[in-house]
């Protein structure tokens, strides 16, 4: 079967779990004998040995009728004139589209920058030209920024669209969603042929709060994939100092700020601990400030977005995991924490906590509990390890084949119908 | 007859590496060596150098009437012997002309007088040595850190046997009353001299502004500024060396300026070139400055907030400095060193989150992107030294 796929993040074209989770259901796609075009916004030439067809849509022409702007059918408020809904440091121009032997090509950055809207818009535009120019089956688009491109792929071509949602607006933003973001999901779900959550936990608020037919949407979840790279590496531990870790984006969604409280509230009991904060994002400054305020800044450090190794490195070396998260669609960074047998905390509001159902699990707000669990986890090893291995049977159940036969079941299914 | 008191600051801070949560317990270096060799050399060859040989100059033209004072902390003068001793001799050689005293400060330059009174009197000995031993002065005056000064601290600097302490000439200390003139601090049998910082930032801060009204200075134009106060006993202009050559470049025309000031300034009759003991030894205090809370030289609020004005330096500050006893029962020369080199004010200077008016002053000096990699860089340094210091309890 061939496929086209739409995303906004693909190794190493990245920033957090969108890409790795393309990454690893792609693999297992084109395992299974499938072929992949996988659109990015901006992709550069080295990443041209992957396992899928990249295609940048900064090096696709413009079709004739694409620069007539977005779709008709959704209403945009456009409210607010910043949009941020993963945060970069880096900014964005909107430049004109460039002129080539006769064409027009749109520049994209593929940040997420205070311009992601338009960008989103002005990269949908030019998957028409992909829709109209190659051969393909089926049509994978992933999350609301892949909306436009996906519809157009559909409306130029005829095939059957997916929909895949790995986060949504509400659980980004909380209660303070951006009204454009939300209709563009619920307008893309709506028109698409079908829709994939990661979780059941995303699922339900999928019904629940943009009020779409739960016959439409199908739950795969997430797996991790272990490259051998990462099973070789050695890390020596300091002793005598236990590492708790929390790793991801420093956002509200993440709930880093309870993660700081519980930290606050364990080194009253437990001095001789290091807690680290992996990552970057909008709440960084605050949650630095917070450490300070609460003079916990010796024993508590931070590290800044880390890449490659240093994500290895990290996760060796730490003795407990804590996904925190205020509304986790999947969460993935458990999954790989799993696999240098460091033990997990989840969040409830978490799809991993449906697969991991032997890990401890805390209602994100309950900073007390939450200290009282890593507590219980970091003062008795043999409890540690027992989550560990629980966990490790229950991950021996999720691999990206099972992910990537479940997605071929769906493309079956609206291809029959269609 | 009213004297004139030039006094420079020179320092280094020896600046910290990008030390990550990788390297915490690893044995790694805390400093950035090859930054900080570059940085002395560049500072070397661009103020100190040229300004010394300038300073030289003075001296021998006016035939000891050009006075003037340094204090080099002990941070830098241990960079200047081991890297740069020809800047080290150069500054032996204007000891030599018997035109210029050297001050006493705390060694690491740090602000050691705000939390530990057993840590100052040591770091001020310390310096006292080792000023000793490379220009062959007892010294009779103290600067305190970045001009930090309170009774409490007069006090202290008495008790150490000093005679003149220095201070920022700020109107929250003084009030109406004009910062020419010798005082005398509550509480303590001494002498202070307080900068006179409207004329000492025309130079160190405003020299090369073309927005400034009075832009270009001309040292006829300052000299006939000093020479309207001729009732004051004593007009100090502090300002850190790097002035010179650093601070303003060499083609903003610092260096002339320098060169001339002088000859402008003893064109009347009435005013001399005086140091900082000398002046304590012309003149009587004009009146008592109460000074319960500390102030400072810097920013717009001359006080503490630039090294203790938020949350991060208080948590860094207390940190350290709460490791006092640990550090001493550990009885090890390595770690005590280790823990006084960290507390350099500018590392705390670093992580001032002042961003108005006294921003770009710090952006300029902060080698750092934010004052939060800042704080970061060194709990993560800290972090590092407390395990190495409770490693050492375990042993012993």
């Amino acid at each position: 079967m061939r496929i086209l796929m739409f995303g906004w993040e693909f190794p190493p074209h990245m920033s957090g779990g969108l890409g790795t989770a393309c990454f690893g259901m792609t693999k297992a796609l084109v395992e299974r004998g499938h072929h992949i075009l996988f659109v990015l916004p901006s992709a550069s030439e080295e990443t041209c040995d992957s396992h899928v067809e990249l295609l940048s849509a900064s090096r696709i022409p413009l079709s004739e009728d694409a620069e007539r702007g977005p779709l008709t059918g959704l209403d945009l408020h456009r409210i607010r004139s910043s949009l941020r809904p993963y945060p970069s440091p880096s900014g964005h121009r909107q430049p004109p589209p460039r002129r080539s032997g006769g064409r027009s090509y749109v520049d994209l950055t593929g940040q997420y920058g205070p311009d992601l809207l338009s960008e989103v818009i002005r990269y949908g535009n030019v998957a028409g030209a992909v829709g109209a120019g190659k051969a393909f089956d089926v049509i994978h688009a992933h999350d609301w920024m892949s909306v436009f491109a996906g519809l157009r792929a559909r409306s130029s071509s005829g095939k059957p669209l997916v929909l895949h949602i790995h986060a949504l607006e509400y659980d980004r933003s909380g209660e303070n969603i951006n009204r454009d973001i939300f209709e563009i999901e619920r307008w893309g779900m709506t028109q698409a042929d079908a829709v994939v959550a990661v979780s059941h936990y995303t699922k339900g608020r999928i019904v629940e709060l943009y009020g779409i037919p739960a016959e439409k949407i199908f739950v795969v979840h997430n797996a991790v994939s272990r490259s051998e790279a990462q099973s070789s590496l050695q890390v020596v531990k300091i002793p005598v100092r236990k590492i708790v870790l929390f790793l991801g984006r420093i956002t509200f969604q993440k709930g880093p700020d309870y993660f700081v409280a519980a930290a606050a509230k364990l080194l009253r009991r437990i001095p001789d601990l290091t807690f680290v904060m992996a990552g970057s994002g909008d709440m960084m400054i605050q949650m630095v400030e917070r450490v300070a305020e609460l003079g916990i800044g010796q024993h508590f450090h931070f590290t800044g977005f880390l890449r490659g190794e240093d994500v290895e490195r990290m996760f060796a070396m730490s003795d407990l995991y804590v996904m925190p998260s205020v509304s986790e669609p999947f969460g993935i960074s458990p999954l790989e924490a799993m696999m240098y047998d460091v033990p997990v905390i989840l969040s409830k509001s978490s799809g991993v906590a449906e697969i991991l159902r032997h890990a401890p699990q805390v209602d994100f707000w309950d900073v007390d509990g939450m200290a009282e669990k890593m507590a219980a986890l970091l003062s008795d090893p043999d409890l540690a390890r027992q989550v560990v291995e629980d966990c490790r049977i229950e991950m021996q159940r999720i691999h990206w084949d099972r992910a990537a036969e479940e997605l071929e079941s769906i493309y079956h299914r609206l291809i029959r119908s269609g | 007859m009213p004297s004139l008191c030039l006094y420079f600051e020179v320092h280094q801070p020896r600046r910290l590496r990008h030390f990550t949560v990788f390297d915490i317990g690893r044995a790694q270096p805390y400093e950035d060596e090859v930054q900080n060799r570059q940085i002395l050399d560049k500072v070397a060859e661009k103020c100190y150098l040229p300004a010394n040989a300038v300073i030289l100059d003075l001296i021998r033209r006016h035939d000891g009437r050009f006075r003037i004072a340094y204090s080099l902390t002990g941070v830098i003068l241990e960079q200047l012997e081991t890297r740069r001793p020809d800047v080290l001799k150069s500054f032996q050689e204007l000891a030599g002309t018997g035109c210029v005293e050297f001050l006493n400060e705390t060694y690491y330059h740090s602000l050691c007088s705000l939390y530990s009174p057993r840590e100052f009197e040591a770091q001020v000995m310390l310096h006292r040595k080792k000023i000793r031993e490379l220009f062959g002065q007892e010294a009779v005056t103290f600067r305190n850190t970045e001009l930090l000064h309170s009774n409490d601290l007069a006090a202290k600097a008495a008790a150490m046997g000093y005679e003149v302490v220095l201070a920022e000439g700020t109107e929250r200390v003084l009030g109406c009353r004009s910062p020419n003139f010798v005082y005398r601090p509550a509480g303590a049998g001494i002498k202070i001299l307080l900068r006179n910082y409207r004329l000492s930032d025309d130079v160190a801060f405003r020299f090369s502004n073309r927005q400034w009204r009075e832009y270009p200075l001309t040292p006829a134009k300052f000299a006939h500024w000093i020479h309207q106060d001729a009732d004051a006993q004593v007009i100090n202009l502090f300002m850190d060396y790097e002035t010179f050559g650093e601070h303003q470049w060499a083609d903003s025309g610092i260096f002339t300026f320098l060169r001339q000031m002088p000859a402008e300034l003893l064109r009347h009759p009435g005013f001399a070139f005086h140091t900082p003991s000398e002046v304590a030894d012309r003149h009587e205090p004009a009146g008592i400055l109460d000074v319960p809370d500390a102030v400072s030289w810097a920013d717009v609020e001359r006080d503490l907030t630039a090294w203790r004005g938020n949350a991060m330096q208080g948590d860094a500050l207390t940190s350290l400095y709460g490791m006092e006893k640990d550090v001493r029962r550990a009885k090890s020369r390595k770690l005590l060193r280790d823990w006084r080199l960290l507390q350099t004010s500018d590392h705390f200077y670093y992580m001032c989150t002042k961003w108005f008016e006294d921003g770009d002053v710090h952006k300029y000096f902060n080698p750092y992107e934010s004052p939060y990699d800042a704080y970061i860089n060194y709990m993560n340094i800290l972090d590092d030294f407390s395990w190495k210091l409770n490693r050492k309890k375990a042993t012993a």
